[in-house]
């Protein structure tokens, strides 16, 4: 098998583009969790689905666009529509969670009727779905590979300017952070990091990347900056191992990435139990003595 | 003489269905501790985040000598809310990660945190009694420590002028007198200016110079904190609007 990702180039391929995503989602998701936009990032997903969709339709309809890269057209809806979410909360101030529903409901009437109008679904519309080994193409790689750059670019401009959002939002607008310019920015680049990881994680699955990770680090991490290196940590142990046992096995590496995700989060929990359980236990023991 | 630090005329700030604050004007010298008093829904709170620049009132509000809009030393002024009693828990952030927040104002894009902010930290730490907890996530701490720390964080940047909104709010009753021990610490150079919303005026008249008492949004009283103990009864029952309500001034009831 070693041998295999060895010279296989397209499964050197999807391993990179493993790497670069379970590294930018949980970076990504660890602010996206804390600020309680989890579902958000589930709304994104399935907005991107129609950019997909409506690719793969023009591809089949225009000859001289066979050759589109469905990732472009993920990228521009995603980002769209994670603008419009934004839009959408501002004007229902009392009822933000309804942007939510809105967006999700229009991306998947789209995607339904762009799948319809391509005479229903392609094999590269199931990989799209649940992610593939064989499909990560040169150019999906380039494409990750810069978003990944932005994603951290990103990061190391405004961290301080997100932690202190995420944390303290009133504090930071008093203090005089340009707060809505650093907002919009965030949910471009969440938006991104969504579009490029369902290549490999697939559509329906991304969200669990962007936080299944940060949900593990969160039991036990005490920093911020803790919470981001654990989560990445979680995020590349299920997307490497993921990859490979999917090739390994011939399964969708997007269902191996995330139960492996479940399972890391199971084991912290597991092992929480315990350490709880050892000091009460060392507790009781002390009292009684 | 020294311009106000805070300067604010014919300030009115209107929710959908009442009119908040109504034409409120006055100064806040230097050195100044100003104690905002009123009953709930008074306007005390509004005020404050108009000064802020959280709400955009009609009036003026000068800041240091200039007109807020165009205010941008943000970092000179610095706020504790009632957070200890509306803190999510669960935020996976040290004390000291807390602290850093405070000296983010004055950091540009790309300025990490130096060996100096660092020991600015440790100051501001060492000031609230809260150096040894500095790796503690902040949501461990008791309500009484997780408000000492915002303080911390309040004054790491070494501010001109504190804005505190009801800061023991929520905060257990035994740590209350320990805050206000704090404040007086910090007061002691008379050179930072206080402005202090709060309920419990007895508890800080200590501290307290000036007293902005507030009538449905309306300015009942602006004065000195001796004359404010020693105002005539009429007018104290002009400062409760409310009838039947017992009020006890000075330990009298005079309602």
């Amino acid at each position: 098998m070693i041998e295999a990702f060895m010279t296989l180039k397209f499964l050197q391929y999807a391993l990179v583009a493993a790497v670069l995503i379970g590294f930018t989602a949980p970076l990504i998701g660890s602010f996206v969790v804390v600020r309680r936009m989890s579902l958000i990032a589930d709304a994104l997903s399935h907005v991107t689905l129609a950019g997909i969709a409506l690719s793969l339709l023009i591809s089949g309809m225009v000859a001289s666009l066979a050759d589109l890269n469905p990732l472009y057209l993920g990228i521009v809806t995603s980002v769209i529509a994670a603008l419009t979410i934004d839009w959408l909360r501002a004007k229902y101030k009392h009822f933000q969670e309804l942007a939510i529903p809105i967006i999700m409901a229009t991306g998947m009437g789209l995607g339904a009727i762009f799948i319809s109008l391509a005479n229903g679904f392609s094999m590269d519309l199931v990989s799209f779905l649940f992610g593939t080994v064989s499909a990560v193409t040169l150019t999906d790689v380039y494409t990750i590979l810069i978003v990944t750059g932005v994603v951290i670019l990103f990061v190391i401009a405004f961290y301080k300017e997100l932690l202190f959002l995420s944390f303290d939002e009133e504090q930071a607008r008093v203090s005089g952070i340009r707060l809505r310019l650093v907002h919009i920015l965030f949910m471009i680049v969440v938006a991104l990091v969504i579009a490029i990881s369902m290549r490999v994680v697939g559509i329906l699955l991304v969200s669990s990347l962007i936080t299944l990770p940060v949900a593990a680090a969160l039991r036990f991490a005490k920093s911020f900056k803790a919470t981001i290196f654990y989560a990445i940590v979680f995020g590349e142990v299920a997307t490497i191992t993921g990859l490979i046992l999917a090739y390994q096995f011939d399964l969708a590496p997007g269902g191996m990435i995330v139960m492996l995700a479940v399972a890391e989060l199971i084991l912290v929990m597991v092992i929480e139990r315990f350490r709880i359980g050892g000091k009460l236990h060392e507790k009781k023991h002390r009292t009684s003595a | 003489m020294t311009e106000p630090i805070i300067e604010i005329k014919q300030l009115t700030y209107d929710y959908p269905d009442r009119r908040v604050l109504n034409e409120v004007t006055f100064d806040v010298e230097q050195g100044q501790f100003l104690a905002i008093v009123g009953e709930n829904g008074s306007g005390k709170s509004t005020l404050i985040k108009c000064m802020l620049g959280l709400l955009k009132p009609t009036g003026s509000i000068r800041l240091f000598g200039q007109d807020q809009a165009a205010f941008s030393d943000w970092w000179r002024i610095s706020y504790v809310s009632q957070k200890a009693a509306s803190f999510n828990s669960g935020f996976p952030v040290t004390v000291a990660e807390v602290v850093e927040m405070g000296l983010y104002a004055k950091k540009g894009l790309f300025r990490r945190v130096t060996k100096q902010d660092r020991q600015k930290v440790k100051t501001a730490l060492e000031t609230v009694g809260m150096w040894d907890r500095r790796d503690s996530k902040v949501g461990d701490l008791s309500g009484g420590q997780q408000q000492r720390v915002f303080i911390a964080r309040a004054l790491v940047n070494d501010p001109d002028l504190m804005i505190l909104d009801e800061p023991t709010v929520g905060v257990d009753q035994r740590y209350v007198k320990e805050f206000y021990e704090i404040l007086e610490e910090l007061r002691r150079d008379k050179k930072r200016t206080f402005v202090l919303v709060t309920h419990d005026i007895h508890f800080v008249s200590k501290l307290v110079t000036d007293v902005i008492h507030l009538v449905d949004g309306r300015l009942g009283c602006n004065c000195g904190i001796k004359e404010y103990w020693e105002l005539d009864e009429q007018t104290i029952r002009s400062l409760y609007p409310v009838p039947g309500r017992v009020l006890v001034h000075r330990g009298e009831v005079v309602q």
